[in-house]
């Protein structure tokens, strides 16, 4: 971990975020004791089946959740402060200026009725004082650093007007236009073609690498991750399960899980051949099993499982949570 | 006829041919083209794999291959035969014989009808049998996809993706169709579940001797299953060929492209040596195509000429054609 070796604090450090939703019954968890930490500029990838919780942990970064439903609790430090307990006006000065989200469909996260340059310029002028000229000037900029072909034109051009891929290349621009520390990125680019998606993958990574911005990328493609992060997390109903280096857990995951989900891309199996997957569902939030929440699933459960799983410790870099995981060889993507 | 779910021989399995098929949309804009002028063949018992991106017309050619969308021009010959030459009885036959799987499991499933009723509900329309056997088939059905049938009395909403999928096969299953046009199946499932419906799909293949024609934008996916591909680009096909020689040497710089946008989960040491094709762009409006081929707005081999004549659809090996004139190893 990139701060590790700095010896600075981490840019982002969560720790022990429990993440619960109200309703007339009751209260029902969805996140326990999720901790990690993003370091300056780092790219970390969050993974996981749907409804394992990475959304709602994205979302709670900003403070997105709803207040009547949702129960946010433990700590979200963000160079140092913690956003959960700062005031609404001083978390709505990070929100946009030092953390900014792109969303998985830009055309529902971009509003129809006013043009991209308007809705830039907003961004912009809603944390600097800068004038309606300048702002444009900036916007226009932001437009043409990433890929939009003659941005002075197409910025009085309205969401409708742009394709699914340029739409979200003006997502990133308003994502990055105040320059943010950190931008959290959720299947920004699951509702693209492949040929798009390698562009729009590209170009975060380009614009991370030249702006120093660290990178939350949350998504269900293993791919992705490879090609964009230096860490991986791995989130299973509602928990940390595996964090380490990507390479590490491409060539030898230590949770079962990571290993399973690597195991079902039809890319690594021989052509026709059977295919791998995991048996089974995800559980709902409501009925959760005690212990490991994976073992029902889980290829080496043993005798131990029924017991409640800390994330461990396996070395510098990598932590994981399954008692068996020094015990356990476990295919990745790659023989190591 | 007897409703059951028993296997037919496998030389039943239906061939399709598909000879110089069009499929226009006129709009108030001018015509979209969505099919335009495609030519393949499907044998019986195989997976043809169809690869494109959204505007590639994939999904307008499976509803003309299901027999759901008429053709503007060409001809869709089914064990040889049309369509149209067939009496009532045959086109009913075939109806039956010719079904389709859609995308998303859920909205295919009606939220008001239990699981047994929409897996019966094929059979009902068609009349098989008397109730207590079409219950039977259905269960039988039910329990082939790897689902209870205790699952019957229960609505959609109770389900998981991957099981709402199942459910789907299973009705599909009771018809003992010859054909499948499968479209983009398994892409609304997660990953770690998609491997057990592909395989579920070549099980039925192996024991029903089912053709299918498996649409995807997932070339991971289309890879995997088929034995023969098409790519297909706004409309018309690129190239088409043995799954392996496609995927493995493709030949037109569309497939090429294509190809290496795939994000592999490969450590950073071994993704180096890959050779990156970064198209330029996105695939260019239905309604208003480039001249001569369709693909030289975003291709890096592109000439004056490709604006100029529409590539020829060659053979340039054993069942392998492609649609480019400077078509060729990457």
């Amino acid at each position: 971990m990139a701060h590790e070796e700095t010896g600075s604090p981490p840019l982002l450090a969560v720790e022990d975020l429990n993440i619960a939703f109200v309703h007339p019954g009751g209260e029902t968890a969805i996140t326990r004791d999720v901790s990690f930490t993003v370091g300056a500029g780092e790219r970390v990838g969050v993974v996981g089946e749907s409804g394992c919780g990475k959304t709602v942990t994205g979302l709670s970064l900003l403070g997105l959740l709803p207040k009547r439903t949702a129960r946010v609790r433990g700590r979200i430090l963000f160079q140092g402060e913690d956003l959960l307990t700062m005031s609404p006006r001083a978390l709505r000065r990070r929100r946009g200026r030092d953390i900014s989200m792109i969303f998985q469909e830009p055309m529902s996260a971009l509003d129809p009725v006013f043009t991209v340059g308007e809705q830039l310029t907003e961004t912009l002028r809603a944390h600097y004082p800068v004038r309606r000229k300048e702002a444009r000037e900036r916007a226009i900029a932001a437009l043409e650093e990433v890929g939009i072909p003659s941005p002075h034109l197409r910025i009085d051009d309205y969401p409708y007007q742009f394709s699914g891929g340029m739409r979200q290349r003006v997502m990133i621009a308003m994502a990055l236009i105040c320059r943010p520390k950190l931008v959290i990125a959720d299947e920004p680019t699951t509702a693209l073609d492949v040929t798009v998606q390698a562009q729009i993958i590209d170009l975060l990574c380009e614009l991370s690498d030249t702006t120093g911005t660290a990178l939350l990328f949350i998504t269900h493609d293993l791919g992705v991750v490879a090609e964009t992060c230096s860490r991986l997390l791995t989130m299973y109903a509602g928990e940390v399960v595996e964090s380490a280096p990507v390479d590490t857990v491409l060539r030898r995951p230590a949770h079962p899980y990571s290993s399973g989900l690597l195991r079902s891309l039809p890319g690594l199996s021989e052509r026709g051949g059977r295919l791998p997957s995991i048996p089974g569902r995800v559980p709902a939030p409501s009925e959760m099993p005690a212990g490991c929440r994976f073992q029902a699933r889980c290829p080496h459960a043993a005798d131990g499982c029924e017991q409640g799983q800390p994330l461990r410790q396996l070395d510098r870099a990598r932590l994981a949570r399954c008692w068996r995981s020094a015990e356990l060889t476990l295919p990745g993507a790659v023989t190591p | 006829m007897n409703a059951s779910l028993t296997p037919r021989p496998s030389t039943q399995a239906a061939g399709v041919r598909a000879d110089r098929v069009r499929v226009h949309f006129p709009t108030r804009a001018g015509t979209v083209k969505a099919v335009d002028d495609v030519s393949f063949d499907i044998r019986p018992g195989e997976t043809f794999g169809l690869i494109g991106e959204s505007g590639s017309g994939k999904t307008t050619l499976g509803r003309a291959l299901a027999g759901l969308q008429p053709l503007t021009d060409g001809r869709l010959f089914y064990d040889g035969r049309e369509p149209a030459s067939l009496n009532r009885a045959e086109r009913r036959r075939q109806r039956r014989d010719h079904q389709i799987i859609f995308q998303d499991p859920h909205a295919a499933l009606n939220p008001r009808m239990t699981i047994a009723q929409s897996v019966m509900e094929p059979l009902d329309i068609l009349g098989d049998g008397d109730r207590a056997s079409r219950r039977r088939v259905a269960d039988e059905a039910l329990e082939r996809v790897g689902l209870a049938p205790q699952i019957g009395r229960r609505y959609p909403h109770e389900l998981s993706g991957g099981q709402k999928q199942r459910v789907n096969i299973a009705r599909t299953l009771t018809l003992r169709p010859r054909f499948i046009v499968c479209d983009e199946v398994v892409a609304a499932l997660d990953v770690s579940i998609r491997g057990a419906i592909l395989n579920l799909f070549a099980d039925l293949q192996d024991e029903f001797g089912i053709t299918y024609a498996f649409i995807t934008h997932d070339i991971s996916v289309v890879s995997h299953v088929s034995d023969r591909v098409g790519v297909l680009y706004l409309g018309r096909l690129m190239e088409q060929g043995p799954a392996a020689a496609v995927c493995e040497q493709p030949l037109h710089p569309y497939t090429q492209a294509l190809l290496s946008a795939e994000p592999l989960p490969l450590p950073s040491d071994q993704r180096d040596h890959r050779r990156r094709i970064r198209l330029q762009g996105e695939i260019p409006s239905p309604l208003n195509p480039p001249s001569g081929c369709p693909f030289r707005t975003r291709c890096p081999r592109a000439e004056a000429r490709c604006a100029e004549q529409v590539p020829e659809w060659r053979e340039v090996a054993p069942d392998h054609r492609v649609a480019c004139h400077f078509a060729g190893p990457a």
